[in-house]
């Protein structure tokens, strides 16, 4: 994972509840082997009205999206996290996530930050005219009128998040106690033992 | 006497390999089902960084997503190429990376193959009180065993490859009691898309669901697939029913499940998972079988759901004002005016599938509706894709591939077909769809298809009158 601490500039203000990741990314792009490529189908329903955010030059190379509740609700695809990030967005900012887009951004280095509604309504307008700026480290998202919202984070994916850290590197450090656990199960439960297909 | 705990602490306690100081866990993966399509990526890295698989015998690959639902051999019983490059390049990914890694794979025109979620039950393979894990967000389905089950990303897919574990916090706790008795013509997918409708696409957000209740314990386990399936549709991590006989009846002879004396030791724990009289909930919600009715949805996200006999709703009359847009949004979509008749509504599509409702019930209930009669000359597509080879075994065995194709449906070759929009099963831009699938999504189905979610019973019921149609007027 690349390591990501602070994101600054413009902000795509879309402020949908339950952008679902059909719309993020449609399945039919999903039929790639890759993890790059996406950001050309991303957001691809949207995309077809006319005009959209995604295609005003106001926001273009927006390293920020705002959006309602839910956002990424439905499909696990990291896909549509790998979209977003290929159409360069390094940040998405909700009242609320689905578990499964949250985790996927996080393996990703793209920040899902959650703020309350009326935060969301603030950082609408700024959007329309002005830079949004996310500080990790502090924990922070502001703006140049003063605005300052402070959000949560898991302890963990933070220090992941600003270090880079390998997961499965992190884990495979616990290899000796991964093989505890299956010596345990083995004698505790031996009927888990699948019979080959 | 210890503290009393719910079915999903008992899970999770069970499979706490590590604990941080921090609280998260360190998780033991028991199961971990692969398909083709976010699976490659996780290959590859493994490939990158000379990662092995840790435990290719809990790892089962099956292809699905992509998999046209047209005849797989030809006359000379060789497989039939996947004409889209693309897709046919996700599956030869599959079949390369499967056995290189050792993992047991069945292949495209198995009787075994079918929909991963189907396919995990049907072998025996999925348990309950293990860990479930698919890159597939509808992984939740094997929650309706008891299982902890959930959908992960492609990173995660990796993880549980190289280390059978993933990182996790707890999720909490949520009980969705639904007492009572169901009435005439209502099935566990009404019951689901009911329960979707009270707590909104996002009510189970953060919460894993146990499904409990008098209506949930009368339900076969096909029915608990079904409701369980849809954890994910109104938000939740995963759903829950607890295993009991019904359950242990399903499971016993399965190919991979367990036999002879370690099928006993097996039921033994199976037995004590059920939550504990005094255990807490962080949140519980109760239903009401009566308020359940044949149950259809109108917009573009599974909560908007209505009865049959319900009305296109007002975007206006939302107290929610961004509700109030999505719904005008949805609306416009979905080419309805406010105020129509869900019984009025034509539509020319209709499909019998998906990992929610394709298993043997599923079908026998849409045959049951089709049985002497035809589709209306205005449904100019119907397709029943069965979940698995074996179910369509089945059901041929039942005769009923006879009463679909007489009432003029394709019989088709098992897999996810049109309940996503990446084969070539697709609904055309504008055009309805009654549709036994889960997510009535923005293009779904197809650039510009517009789904209406519906139990197999009720789809066969628009199939024959060509309009969404109370299943209750087929009543006999």
């Amino acid at each position: 994972m690349k390591a990501i601490s602070r994101v600054e500039g413009r902000a795509y203000p879309v402020g949908l509840k339950n952008i679902d990741t059909d719309v993020i990314i449609p399945a039919v792009w999903l039929k790639t082997i890759s993890r790059v490529g996406l950001g050309k189908g991303a957001f691809e329903s949207l995309r077809a009205v006319p005009g959209n955010v995604f295609d005003d030059p106001e926001y273009a190379g927006a390293p920020i999206l705002i959006a309602g509740d839910n956002f990424g609700c439905g499909s696990s695809r990291e896909h549509a996290a790998w979209a977003m990030a290929d159409m360069g967005i390094s940040a998405v900012i909700a009242p609320s996530f689905s578990d499964i887009f949250s985790g996927n951004a996080f393996k990703n280095g793209l920040l899902a930050i959650v703020l309350p509604q009326a935060a969301i309504d603030r950082l609408m307008e700024v959007a329309r005219t002005d830079d949004i700026h996310i500080d990790l480290e502090t924990q922070t998202v502001t703006t140049p009128f003063q605005d300052r919202f402070e959000f949560e984070i898991d302890p963990f994916r933070k220090h992941c998040l600003i270090n880079g850290v390998d997961e499965i590197g992190l884990t495979l450090k616990s290899s000796d106690a991964i093989s505890v656990y299956e010596a345990k199960l083995s004698a505790d439960r031996p009927w888990l033992a699948p019979n080959p297909v | 006497m210890s503290t009393p705990q719910t079915l999903y602490e008992k899970i999770w306690n069970a499979h706490v390999v590590e604990q941080r100081d921090d609280g998260t866990c360190l998780i033991f993966i028991d199961r971990h089902l692969v398909h083709e399509v976010t699976s490659p990526q996780a290959f590859e890295g493994l490939r990158a960084a000379g990662r092995r698989v840790r435990r290719p015998d809990l790892t089962l690959a099956v292809p699905d997503h992509n998999l046209p639902t047209t005849a797989r051999l030809d006359s000379h019983g060789q497989p039939i190429p996947i004409a889209d490059p693309e897709s046919a390049q996700q599956l030869e990914a599959l079949e390369r990376n499967a056995p290189e890694f050792g993992i047991d794979y069945i292949n495209a025109s198995d009787a075994k193959q079918g929909i991963v979620h189907v396919v995990g039950p049907e072998q025996g393979f999925s348990l309950p009180g293990t860990t479930i894990v698919c890159g597939d967000s509808h992984t939740a389905c094997h929650g309706g065993l008891g299982a902890l089950a959930f959908g992960i990303g492609t990173s995660e897919v990796e993880h549980v490859l190289a280390t059978q574990t993933l990182q996790l916090t707890r999720s909490k706790s949520m009980e969705v009691r639904v007492e009572g008795e169901l009435r005439a013509g209502v099935s566990a997918k009404d019951v689901v898309l009911h329960i979707t409708g009270v707590l909104g696409a996002a009510g189970g957000s953060g919460h894993v669901i146990e499904y409990t209740g008098s209506v949930i314990r009368a339900l076969s386990v096909e029915g608990r697939l079904t409701i369980s399936n849809m954890a994910i549709e109104h938000g939740a991590r995963a759903g829950l029913v607890a295993p009991d006989d019904t359950t242990f009846a399903y499971i016993k002879g399965r190919p991979m499940a367990p036999s002879g004396a370690n099928w006993d030791a097996a039921v033994a724990y199976w037995r004590t998972l059920a939550t504990d009289p005094g255990a807490t909930y962080d949140k519980v919600v109760s239903i009401d079988a009566a308020d359940i009715a044949p149950s259809v949805t109108w917009g573009t996200s599974p909560e908007d759901v209505l009865p049959i006999t319900g009305i296109v709703p007002d975007p206006s009359a939302f107290a929610d004002p961004s509700k109030q847009e999505a719904a005008r949004k949805s609306l416009d979509y979905m080419g309805l005016t406010p105020g129509t008749r869900m019984t009025d509504i034509e539509v020319q599509n209709i499909f019998i599938g998906s990992c929610t409702n394709s298993r043997i019930e599923d079908l026998r209930a849409a045959a049951e509706i089709l049985k002497g009669r035809k589709k209306a000359a205005n449904v100019k597509w119907a397709i029943v894709v069965p979940g698995s080879g074996l179910v369509k075994q089945q059901a041929e065995d039942e005769g009923l591939d006879r009463i679909f194709t007489d009432a003029g449906f394709e019989w088709r070759e098992p897999g996810c077909s049109a309940c996503l929009g990446m084969n070539p099963d697709k609904v055309p831009p504008g055009e309805r769809c009654a549709s036994t699938s889960n997510r009535n999504f923005v293009g779904r189905q197809g650039p510009g298809a517009r789904t209406h979610l519906v139990s197999p019973a009720m789809a066969a019921a628009a199939a024959v009158t060509g309009r969404l149609t109370d299943v209750r007027e087929f009543a006999s």
